[in-house]
């Protein structure tokens, strides 16, 4: 299982590309951190969940 | 006058302190109502050099939260702020850089700064600083801000350490949305935590 904002999902073997292509997160507005990194978007394609990873997608809100 | 002014500065928060924050460099990047206010609070803790980044002009709409004057109205926000900040630090090295941040410029223009600050309008320019940043200089420390808005209470904007190198100061929900407007109270609350976790990073305190 891999810790996702903090609930338990059955992603392990997915890339990160395929996690995010399956929610609503809009790919334009979030950032991705993997184990205390954050992962650049270029590396969504090659970046593939373990068992007991922790991910966090942190989504930006306008306003500044 | 400048040595009185580091003297008047190491009253208050000692030699060690001013000596680090002189010697530091930090890259703010959108100058509205986070970034005017981040500047402006790091210039006045004495930081060396501040590299300002923003493509607009100063608006009549902009200065119910924005550190602006009705007489700086149609100036370059660049220009603008830097008059401002030398009024208060007329030491600080400002260099300013009136234009948009994008993918491919950001490996030149953030090269020497030691934290870059994350004070974009736009979602989709929040993501997309965070991701240059990281794909360029993964090392670097990044702060930025993400839900500001409203009249929401004061104590539901935090700072969080989301990665080793990666913080985010607001609520990280209230969004710019029509009628529900970004007053100068709240947004400067955001913008005090993230200068504040910019001096923490400088001298090395790196929790949130």
């Amino acid at each position: 299982m891999v810790k996702i904002n903090g609930v338990l999902v059955d992603a392990a073997g997915k890339t990160l590309k395929e996690f995010l292509a399956s929610t609503d997160y809009d790919p334009l507005r979030i950032a991705c951190e993997r184990n205390g990194e954050i992962v650049p978007k270029s590396r969504y394609e090659e970046t593939i969940l373990e068992e007991e990873d922790v991910i966090e997608v942190v989504s930006f809100v306008g306003g500044g | 006058m400048k040595e009185s002014m580091y003297k008047a500065l190491e009253l208050r928060q000692g030699s060690e302190l001013t000596g680090k924050f002189t010697r530091s460099s930090v890259a703010v990047c959108g100058l509205g109502g986070l970034g005017s206010h981040v500047a402006l609070a790091l210039a006045r803790a004495g930081i060396g050099r501040l590299d300002l980044f923003d493509f607009d002009v100063v608006d009549l709409s902009n200065l119910n939260r924005q550190q602006y004057k009705v007489s700086q109205v149609g100036l370059c926000k660049t220009e603008a702020l830097r008059e401002n900040i030398l009024e208060v630090a007329p030491y600080c090295d400002i260099r300013i850089h009136t234009g948009r941040l994008t993918e491919e410029n950001v490996p030149e223009l953030l090269a020497d700064a030691d934290v870059v600050c994350e004070a974009f309008d736009r979602p989709e320019e929040k993501a997309m600083l965070v991701d240059a940043v990281t794909e360029h200089f993964p090392k670097k420390y990044l702060v930025c801000a993400s839900g500001m808005a409203g009249l929401f209470p004061s104590n539901m904007i935090r700072t969080r350490r989301i990665s080793r190198r990666l913080y985010l100061c607001g609520d990280e929900v209230s969004e710019l949305v029509s009628g529900s407007g970004l007053m100068a109270s709240r947004v400067m609350l955001c913008a005090a935590h993230q200068a504040h976790m910019i001096l923490r990073i400088l001298v090395g305190e790196l929790e949130s």
